[in-house]
């Protein structure tokens, strides 16, 4: 029980984010909001929701479309952003491909991960952005543990770990040059069941993926593929039905399911408390890639 | 379930990793993976034993060269709290970040090794932890396994402390006896130590209790946004005019009367709005948005009080500054962007009074400027007044960050002093 004046870890970090989201709006001219359909970034639109109301939020939304989506996440993006009213705009991997930006990766375990980060920087080049709020928290990985709230990014939309501003009390400093852009990482102090104790409080509805289902999966390196037309096989790898559900949603061809029987939040949150293993080690192979993985996609410029 | 944050800092063999290490595992903060990741790296190395430093280590630069560069954050919980731990490396290039990590922090946790006592970077810990106004200080005093769990080692250690913490400003001062490496004292009490009258660390950190070291006496709120819904078709919201910010002290309540700062003008305060509905008084660190009474010119950067309980108002700030640029100095005369609650200005360097040795608390007052690392008093000019509080009072409204205007980058952390009377 709390007593008075004393409040819970989820309304002090509600509050934290809504202070970070609004310091965004006032000191920036261009923000724009990172949304997948992924949990944290729609647990962070519903913290921008929350930031400004009765008025709008006053920045658009962005999703980078690897072409390669859960056709349910989707179709729950375009629900979500019509209900709040926030505008869309959608800066698409295939774009890119097309005007030969980038060349398609091959192979069975080709992946579109590392082009999204062209795509995501020509998307805040294009709408001039000078502020792109993302859903990354500092429990999810390593080298984001080291990472600001406000994320200073060069000319080069790249992220230098070494040479960060020191980040004190709540004074964010957003000043930048034309070209340079701010990272904002409003979730940064969350952690994965943060997330799923505040959806549940809050009722903010996930796409369904997020939830035990039958799915027709096949297995590689011990995480179980969605039976998509996206991932060519290696031989021996057969497809059965199984019942999962996804902890991270992504690009189909890099996230991984866990087979779970959770098909509610309560039993996802009992589920996420007693799981031994993180989100992105269980499910995401664009993080096996090595211990570094992360660091260098996230110099590049990546999410 | 409270939040709880939590600065430590220390040296690579006073056992600050391993303790740290022990508190996430024990408390299955340290996923499987997490573990064989930092197993497979550590046999890489060739280390004996399996590194948990590398657990908050996580850039590649630390892994190859075995130093932290960075605060890392980690996160914990038990049933009852949330934990949040600012871990900083405790080499002598340390300041800038144990500052950083410490900013926010509830508890300040420092590590001494029992065959050593205190050490000059031990008193350095504490003088920092004192100076950004952390009000638990904890005193964990490791390896007693080391001096065969002396009751009377600790005491030696815990007098010498103190006769040095008397000159510091810190409220909550607590000793713990500790082994880190094989979990006594921290987890689960000591069988080693049944003198040992007091709580396990993890025990004390569930227990300290931090609400009433917020502010709840002096209403501050700085407006950080003014909401406007302009919808014209809306006709309950169209005439909406509603001031977002966090509270930064006190508690507010509609009816209050309030001031408006700079201007000076008086209304009430005519609701609380949240997303989720009115509310009937916010404290800090809630984020709301207030109405007021009367039609006034309100922006972001005016800042919202009792009228009987105002802020200092001026434009010649007092301060202890910590330097933290790596690439210039602070010298009498510079100019620097100057961030208090959500006001910028500019500032004025106009006297460097001292400069401080943080490891004897000896004053410097022939110095020319501050290099990285150093702390010092001065006194600053701003463009525009701030509405402060002393930092000792208030940790939000006594704070600002220098930012050079030439490279953006944040070079200076203040914590302001009382103002000089006339």
């Amino acid at each position: 029980m709390l007593a008075p004046y004393e409040l819970s870890h989820l309304r002090v970090l509600e509050a934290e984010a809504i202070h970070i989201i609004r310091e965004v709006a006032a000191e920036f001219a261009r923000p724009a909001l990172l949304f997948s359909g992924g949990k944290d970034s729609i647990v962070m639109l519903h913290l921008a929701v929350k930031a400004f109301a009765p008025a709008r939020v006053p920045f658009p939304a962005m999703h980078v479309d690897t072409g390669h989506n859960f056709p349910e996440v989707l179709a729950f993006r375009d629900r979500i952003v019509a209900e709040v009213g926030v505008r869309l705009v959608v800066a698409s991997v295939e774009d890119d491909l097309a005007a030969g930006r980038v060349v398609e990766e091959t192979g069975p375990r080709a992946s579109r991960n590392r082009l999204q980060t062209v795509t995501l920087l020509r998307g805040i080049e294009q709408e001039r952005y000078d502020a792109v709020f993302g859903g990354a928290r500092r429990d999810e990985e390593k080298a984001r543990a080291k990472e600001r709230v406000f994320s200073f990014r060069d000319e080069f939309g790249q992220w230098d770990p070494k040479n960060q501003r020191p980040e004190l009390w709540s004074l964010y400093n957003g000043r930048h040059r034309q070209g340079e852009h701010i990272r904002v990482f409003p979730l940064s102090n969350w952690t994965e069941l943060d997330i799923w104790q505040y959806i549940a409080d809050e009722q903010i509805a996930l796409p369904s993926i997020y939830f035990a289902h039958p799915r027709p999966v096949f297995s590689r390196d011990g995480m179980w593929m969605d039976d998509s037309a996206l991932i060519p096989r290696l031989p021996g790898e057969q497809v059965e039905e199984r019942v999962v559900r996804f902890r991270t949603v992504g690009d189909v061809t890099c996230t991984g399911a866990v087979e779970s029987t959770a098909s509610n939040l309560d039993e996802v949150i009992a589920e996420v408390a007693a799981t031994r293993l993180t989100e992105r080690g269980a499910t995401r192979a664009d993080d096996r890639i090595s211990e570094a993985g992360m660091e260098d996609r996230k110099k590049e410029g990546y999410f | 379930m409270e939040m709880l944050r939590l600065a430590t800092a220390g040296s690579v063999d006073d056992g600050k990793s391993t303790l740290i290490g022990r508190l996430l595992y024990d408390s299955k903060a340290i996923f499987e993976d997490q573990l064989e990741a930092v197993e497979r790296t550590s046999r890489e190395r060739g280390d004996e034993y399996t590194n948990l430093a590398l657990l908050t280590d996580g850039l590649r630069a630390e892994r190859e060269q075995g130093i932290t560069i960075d605060v890392a954050y980690r996160y914990f919980a038990t049933p009852k709290r949330k934990f949040i731990i600012a871990d900083t490396p405790g080499h002598t290039q340390y300041t800038r970040n144990m500052v950083t990590g410490a900013s926010t922090a509830d508890v300040a946790l420092v590590l001494i090794d029992a065959r050593k006592g205190v050490l000059e970077q031990s008193r350095r810990h504490a003088f920092l932890a004192s100076l950004l106004g952390i009000p638990h200080l904890v005193l964990c005093v490791n390896k007693m396994d080391l001096v065969d769990w002396s009751e009377e080692r600790f005491e030696e250690i815990k007098q010498e402390f103190r006769s040095f913490a008397m000159k510091l400003k810190v409220s909550d001062l607590s000793f713990i006896p500790v082994s880190a490496l094989h979990g006594d004292n921290i987890v689960d009490r000591s069988v080693h130590m049944p003198w040992y009258e007091g709580s396990a660390l993890l025990h004390h950190l569930e227990e300290v209790h931090i609400a009433s070291d917020r502010n709840l006496i002096d209403p501050r709120f700085p407006v950080q946004y003014v909401i406007r819904p302009q919808n014209q078709t809306d006709i309950t919201t169209h005439d909406y005019r509603g001031y977002a910010g966090q509270v930064a002290g006190g508690v507010l309540r509609p009816g209050d009367e309030v001031v408006v700062l700079p201007s000076g003008f008086t209304s009430t305060i005519a609701g609380i709005d949240t997303a989720d509905g009115p509310i009937d008084e916010a404290f800090a660190p809630l984020s709301v948005i207030l109405r007021l009474s009367d039609d006034l010119d309100i922006s972001r950067g005016d800042m919202i009080a009792r009228r009987k309980n105002q802020p200092h108002v001026g434009q010649d700030i007092e301060a202890m500054v910590c330097w933290m640029s790596e690439v210039s100095w602070l010298r009498e005369g510079a100019k620097l962007a100057i961030k208090h609650t959500t006001r910028w200005a500019r500032a004025l360097v106009k006297d460097l009074q001292y400069q401080l040795d943080i490891n004897t608390l000896s004053r410097n007052e022939d110095a020319v400027g501050l290099a990285l690392n150093e702390i010092g008093r001065v006194t600053l000019r701003t463009t525009l007044p701030l509405f402060y509080d002393e930092y000792r009072r208030n940790r939000v409204t006594g704070s600002f960050i220098l930012v050079d205007e030439s490279t953006n980058t944040t070079v200076g952390a203040g914590m302001i002093l009382p103002p000089i009377s006339d």
